[in-house]
């Protein structure tokens, strides 16, 4: 009986950090999914300003 | 819930590249420059439409299916404007981009606001920054992109058209991830240790419920459309003009600014403008709202200020000033659903948004009215240098103070206007019957 809830209890720790796993999994892809078209317009923008002090 | 949000901003910030579509347009399809700009203008005054009578359908419907109709016609606005250039059928381009894409506009500008105040009951300044910092980054991933894609495909009509599908195309999927992840929280979550009746702390934040329709019988609620419009106005005054200013403003000086050097300076005030957004924002969740508003007319009239008495004489001082102007213009956007929040409570506060969004439209039309006619007549008038623009000045600066008035009077809303608690209702109602 010990042994069925320790088994029990190891799969929902499991599930619980294959969860937590999933849900960081999504936030990196969704934080990089509108990051990465920012970053670019960030770096053409500097690409301007560098015309402000060299012009 | 973020990234959902600038998912749908970043891409309908595109609006702000338009100008880069003028000169293609008028060449292939032999447009004169007031043509080429009417999908712009009616993209925007769609825009505050929409925002405005499409707020309480958003709040009816939910942000997932706001982001849903945003995507749809955003989208779809391209296609269409890609059919109309593909058949030399101008007048498809701007229903396209104009209309159906302006709708698109609206419904998208507000569909993350309530939801975001929802999520960061502790932080609205700061969560609506994020998102209104995503339309002002929109403009900076289009405007290069968007350039680089007519260089590969063309500027003729066919390069334009396929230009504008691709748009479609891109963006209908960029959006599509707002749209799946989008979630609305539990009645009654609270970030932990966060209880809404001890953070009600400074005069002006109300725990209480105020409808749309209530709302707009507020005065408090067209004193905020005064401040949003005059400081919106302020900002467009610098921001419209900002590089045939710089140029005119230091033209007798022996450091006179080169065209390249004035595309640094508007790149510059982009950049103002998107941090304000967001920096700003978050310091009013610090100082509350009104006295960030005190900060964005009252210092904003003395940077006006500042910029019209030095003249030509300090061209590091001229910058300054004008990167604070443009942050505080942006600053201003980012920070006005919060202080809805604080007025009327969470109940409707991205319909009332909406409604408040006309005072932008208005602004649209102001700013660079004043500053274009006063700057034509001066002119003519044979003035050249900082005098062409010493008289928009002053006006900015009246403009400002105004404004900083109207917050003054801002006062808590009345109880009359506060929607009753649900439990309060049912028994009324049994009450009556």
């Amino acid at each position: 009986m010990t042994g069925t809830t320790d088994r029990a209890g190891a799969a929902d720790t499991a599930g619980r950090a294959g969860t937590a796993n999933r849900r960081t999994g999504l936030m990196v892809l969704a934080w990089a999914w509108v990051g990465v078209p920012f970053a670019y317009g960030v770096y053409e923008l500097f690409l301007k300003l560098t015309q402000l002090f060299s012009g | 819930m973020p990234p959902a949000a600038l998912s749908v901003h970043l891409a309908i910030g595109q609006a702000y590249a338009w100008s880069v579509f003028k000169p293609p347009l008028e060449s292939s399809l032999g447009l004169s420059g007031t043509q080429s700009a009417l999908p712009f203008q009616l993209g925007i005054v769609m825009l505050g439409l929409s925002a405005a009578f499409g707020g309480t359908l958003v709040e009816r419907n939910g942000p997932r299916w706001a982001m849903f109709v945003s995507m749809a016609c955003f989208s779809s606005g391209f296609l269409l404007s890609a059919l109309g250039v593909a058949t030399g059928q101008y007048w498809l381009v701007v229903l396209g981009y104009g209309f159906v894409g302006g709708i698109g506009l609206g419904i998208g500008y507000i569909s993350p606001v309530s939801t975001l105040i929802k999520w960061f009951p502790d932080r609205p300044g700061m969560a609506t920054g994020i998102a209104i910092m995503g339309f002002g980054g929109g403009a900076l991933i289009a405007s290069p992109w968007s350039a680089q894609m007519l260089d590969s495909f063309g500027t003729g009509t066919g390069g334009i058209a396929t230009t504008f599908v691709v748009h479609g195309v891109v963006y209908a999927a960029f959006m599509s991830m707002g749209v799946l992840l989008v979630r609305v929280p539990a009645d009654g979550w609270a970030p932990k240790g966060w209880r809404p009746r001890e953070a009600a702390t400074r005069r002006l934040v109300t725990t209480a419920d105020v409808s749309a329709r209530n709302a707009v019988r507020t005065p408090q609620f067209y004193l905020l459309w005064l401040v949003l419009c005059l400081n919106v106005t302020a900002g467009i005054g610098i921001l419209e003009k900002a590089a045939p200013m710089i140029v005119d403003f230091f033209s007798g000086t022996s450091t006179p600014v080169a065209a390249g050097a004035a595309a640094g300076f508007v790149a510059l005030l982009s950049l103002a403008n998107m941090a304000g957004r967001f920096g700003w924002s978050s310091t009013s969740d610090l100082i509350g709202r009104k006295n960030m508003y005190r900060v964005y007319l009252g210092v904003g009239a003395l940077l006006y200020l500042a910029i019209a008495l030095a003249g030509d004489t300090s061209k590091p001082l001229f910058i300054i000033c004008a990167l604070g102007i443009l942050s505080f213009y942006g600053g201003g956007f980012a920070t006005v659903p919060a202080y809805l929040k604080d007025l009327f409570g969470t109940y409707q506060v991205g319909a009332i948004h909406g409604r408040l969004l006309t005072a932008w439209s208005t602004a649209g039309v102001l700013g660079p009215l004043i500053i274009n006619a006063i700057a034509d007549g001066q002119e003519a008038a044979g003035r050249s240098g900082p005098a062409l623009y010493t008289t928009s000045l002053y006006i900015m600066i009246g403009l400002l103070v105004v404004g900083f008035v109207a917050n003054e009077l801002i006062r808590p809303v009345h109880e009359r206007y506060h929607e009753r608690p649900r439990q309060e209702q049912v028994t009324g109602k049994g009450q009556a019957v």
